[in-house]
Formats: C-alpha cells, structure tokens, sequence
C-alpha cells in the first residue's frame, strides 16, 4: 500500500497554487493530484515521492492534513483491464470508495488508485490476479 | 386618545411621587419574602428602609437572567402557589429555562397596561384585534389577549403560522389590529399579494409589532404593503411581557409605563447608572409585580431614555428602539441564540477548543444562520461523504438545541479573523438598526 496525502481546501483563489507551492519549494514531487469537492470545499488528494515530508510541510503551514493508505495497482495500458480488477473486487463484496489515475512507472501500463473498503481482503484478491499487480510505495520513492 | 389618561399623563413629579411609594413597598415585599434578595441587601449591608428615594436604588446589586435561571423553577417568586394564577417561562437557551409567575393582580395590572398600549396604537372598543403571537408558555399572546379584552376589543386569539388561514379569518372577520412579530407581518403583506387579495378586502388599520428587533425600514415596508400604522411594543417575561412599553402615534420611541416598572440605563462595563439622553443597558425594577418582582434587572437590551413630555400629551419616559445587546446574545427567528450555545454542541463533535463564527443575514424577512467552523485535524477525513455526514450532525444538533436550522460551513483552519482578547463570535448582516 502506498500513503495518500490529503489537504482539505476551502474554495478560495490560490489555496490549492499556495499549497503546492510548499511542495515545489521542499522538492517534492507528486505522482498524483486529484480534487474530490463541493460548492464550499474540496479535498486534495495527493501522491506525493515524500509523503511524511509533504505532510509535515503543509501542517506547518497551517493546513488540514491527513494520510492515508489507498491501493496502488498498475494494470496494462489495454481495453477491459481496470473492468477486470474491478469485477473481482466487486464480486468479493469490497466497496470502491474512490479512485484515480496516478502516472505510470513502467512503460505500456498504468497506475490507479484506489480506497476500498476492505484493503486486506482486496490485496489478498490481487495478490493472486494476474492482469493486476500492486505497487509499493518504494517504486514511487 | 389614552385609555388611563390621569396615569398617561401625569405630572412627572407625581409620577416619582407614586414610584417612590410603590418602590418602598416592593423592596421591603421581596425582603422579607425571597431568601435571594435578602441577602443581595446585605451583601451591600443595606436594608429596604436605607433606601428612601429613587436614585438610592443605584446601591443595589443588579439581577440578572442567570439569578433567575439559578433560582429554577420558584426560587424567586415573592408570593405564594396559593396566590400564583398563571406561570410562564422562556424559551431557547440551554439548560432550564427562566419562569415567570403571576398573581391575580399582576394579570389585571398587565391587561391595564396592555390595554394603554392598544390605545395608544389607535385601538379602541370597537377594533378587532387578530393575536398572531404564539399562545402557550411564551408571554406574547397571552399577554396581549388580555390587554385586547381588558380594552373591550373583539379578539382573535389566532396564534402563530397557518398563514392561510390568518389571512382567511383577517379578511371575513374584518381585522382591524394585527399583532405579531414584526417579521411576521412582513410574510402575511406578502402572502395577502400572493394570493391576489384585494387590498380594500383587509380592514387592518394598526399593528403592534414586536419580540424580536426590528428596523425604521421594515416599519415602513410594513406599513406601506398593509397600509397600516405600525407599533413597536416592547416587553421581556422577567419584567411582564409584552405591553412594558408602547409608541404612540408620534414614533419617537416607546412610552414605559413608569408607575408599574423603573427604567434605569447603566454603562455596561462600569455599571454606573447613566443620564437621559445617553446610549446603555436598560435596567428595569418592577414596582407592582407580586409573583416575581424583580430588582435592578439587567435586560441586556440597548437603548436610550428620553424625558422630554411627549407631544401626545404622555409624560412617560421613552426608550428608543433596541439598538443591539450587551451580551452576545442574538435573536433569530424569534428564537435567543446565544454563541455559547452553539460553541458547547461544537464540543460535543470533539472540537477542544473550536474556532466558529456565527453569520446572520436576512433574505426577505427570513433570518438566515450560517456557522463556519474551523475543521481540526481529528475532524478531517479523505472521504467527502465523511464531511457532509459530519456537516449534517452537527446542523441536527444544532437544531434539536436551538430549533433553528443552520447553515453549516467548515473552513480552513485560522481563517476565521482573531482579535486580541475577545475573540468575534458573531457577524449580524441583518443591518436591523441603520437599513
Ligand atoms: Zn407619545
């Protein structure tokens, strides 16, 4: 499993430049960012190289943060493949809260994120997938 | 036209004439009949005979809301069940609320004073008065029904909501007084265009408009949509109701019946009694009630006294409109809401020490609560779902405190603006006193 970030944002102008403004200046680098919101907030998911870093950073500068441990699986870059992973996971009854596209690390696949319900039985389930493979956070790092 | 026009207007010399004599009376009843005020005089090492005119009754101690909430639920009452008719007790703050007791006499002085205000509003035997203020425990219908029948009116005790209704019974039954809030009064002008009535179907020719604070502005919108002369009464439970103070038709201010209550205006922070003409906290002593009298009140409300003789021919002193509170106390919809309430539910949610800010505006006649509330670390969580569900309890508790329903809103972290000392609790947009 890998560590997301994630930074809750009022809708004002420049919070989200000012908070990745920290990031820029503490070298970090971010493999991911979303915006999950609503008319009066957002949260900023991200997945950061150094995320204990990044989230010392931003406390620090007076945002909410929080971590969090999400999923990271890398599927082939083909049609179908994330439908796969998703119908098993389905099928064993673990929820999908959220999920997203993170960038790849080997060439001709892609990373997606993804909150379940159930982490344990769902890495046990893709352990023994052959069309998904998790990712750790060292290949991130 | 006056409905006690000796009483109405006396001389202010025998206006203080009779409110020293009823002062002594009353100091010596809650002396000897309430443990609490007894030892208030002696606190101050005072008896009733050390004071001997008005202006000795500075060296009293105050009263406050929180004595009478202390002293729940008969803690207070200076007369005994036996001789208690009616009781009534405030509602929308935490905790206990304030009860009010009264005897025979208070009810009939109360109508006398009610019935005074209904004249004073244009009212007479003949009028047809339509009490849209809530019956039951709050002081506002009942308190003006008595007065309207004291008058010889012909009342309607309607109550509050069922719009429809109201507006049904205001046109066949020929209405031709409405008391209510003064928001109220708005929303029914509006429901009567709504529905297309003709506006010669509603024989409205005053109101008496009050509970809640109000503007010179919605007077006038009041009275041009129900083409009306509009009152404001003013009135608290822990003095009597409604009916301690009227306008008359001049509106420059309402008369406060100075034989039955004594107004004082005292500097909030110093406690220091304050002159005519300066801006403070209204302070009442009731010099007539039996069941609850109370001493050197402290009302919270601002405003100013007048002396100057009206030019209706009332000698009675006038306060101006409410211009704001003392404490930080707000009234939304008819309902006290104290920021501290607020902050205590916000507890509840894990919140130490929790930074909000209460923002009060008004769309229409509408009074409208925002809370923006800081969100903690402990409170965050990655999923949007845990927020709104978070949001949604936080607004059911509010609302089974307060009854009323808020806008929940949470935002970052120091955002909310600090100030040195006291921190601002409250943002009211509703511009009640320069619109
Ligand atoms: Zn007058």
């Amino acid at each position: 499993m890998i560590k997301q970030v994630s930074v809750f944002l009022e809708n004002k102008k420049g919070r989200l430049s000012e908070a990745l403004e920290i990031l820029h200046k503490n070298d970090i680098n971010l493999r991911s960012l979303t915006i999950a919101e609503t008319t009066d907030y957002g949260i900023l998911r991200l997945i950061p190289n150094k995320p204990e870093q990044a989230a010392e950073k931003l406390k620090e500068a007076g945002f909410v943060v929080n971590q969090t441990k999400v999923l990271a699986i890398e599927v082939n870059d083909s049609p179908g493949s994330m439908l796969t992973v998703i119908k098993g996971l389905s099928m064993s009854d673990i929820d999908i809260e959220y999920s997203y596209c993170c960038l790849p690390v080997h060439e001709h696949k892609v990373v997606i994120i993804l909150k379940v319900s159930d982490s344990e039985k769902a890495i046990e389930l893709l352990r023994q997938s052959s069309c998904a493979k998790l990712i750790e956070a060292e290949a991130f790092a | 036209m006056y409905w006690n026009k000796r009483i109405e207007t006396m001389s202010r010399d025998e206006l203080m004439y009779i409110q020293n004599e009823r002062l002594q009376k009353m100091l010596r009843r809650i002396y000897h009949n309430v443990p609490f005020y007894r030892s208030q005089f002696q606190s101050v090492d005072l008896a009733p005979e050390d004071i001997t005119e008005i202006s000795d009754l500075s060296k009293l101690p105050f009263t406050t809301k929180q004595d009478l909430r202390d002293s729940y639920p008969y803690g207070l009452f200076a007369a005994p069940l036996s001789e208690i008719v009616r009781i009534h007790a405030s509602s929308g703050t935490t905790g206990k609320p304030t009860v009010v007791g009264y005897t025979r006499e208070d009810i009939s002085n109360w109508a006398e004073l009610c019935a005074r205000a209904f004249v004073a509003a244009g009212a007479d035997s003949n009028s047809v008065v339509q009490v849209s203020y809530g019956y039951g425990l709050f002081t506002g219908g009942l308190g003006i029904h008595y007065g309207a029948e004291k008058l010889g009116a012909s009342v309607i005790p309607m109550s509050g909501g069922n719009t429809e209704r109201q507006i049904m019974l205001m046109k066949d039954f020929h209405s031709t007084l409405l008391a209510c809030t003064p928001s109220y009064a708005i929303y029914l002008a509006e429901a009567i265009e709504q529905y297309g009535i003709d506006p010669g179907e509603i024989k409205l020719k005053s109101g008496i408009f009050g509970a809640e604070p109000w503007s010179e502005n919605m007077r006038k919108k009041i009275e041009e949509r129900l083409h009306i002369s509009a009152h404001d009464i003013y009135g608290l439970s822990e003095i009597m109701g409604p009916g301690v103070a009227i306008e008359c038709q001049c509106k420059n201010g309402m008369h406060i019946w100075e034989d039955h209550f004594l107004p004082e205006i005292i500097d909030p922070n110093t406690l220091e009694p304050l002159p005519y003409g300066a801006p403070g906290e209204l302070v009442f002593t009731t010099l007539t009630k039996e069941g609850i009298p109370v001493l050197r009140y402290r009302t919270r409300d601002l405003s100013v006294l007048h002396k100057e003789v009206c030019e209706c021919g009332r000698t009675h002193v006038r306060m101006e409109r409410v211009s704001g509170r003392s404490d930080d106390m707000l009234i939304i919809r008819g309902v006290n809401v104290f920021p501290s309430q607020i902050e205590s539910v916000l507890m509840e949610f894990g919140n130490v020490e929790p930074h909000y800010l209460l923002i009060v505006t008004r769309e229409g006649t509408l009074d409208n609560l925002e809370i923006q509330i800081e969100l903690s670390e402990e409170l965050f969580s990655d999923r949007i779902s845990n927020l709104e569900e978070l949001e949604r309890k936080i607004k059911q508790k509010i609302h089974s405190v307060l009854q009323i329903s808020a806008k929940i809103r949470l935002v970052e972290p120091k955002s909310i603006p600090r100030s040195e000392g006291k921190a601002k609790r409250v943002i009211d947009k509703r511009n009640l006193q320069g619109e």
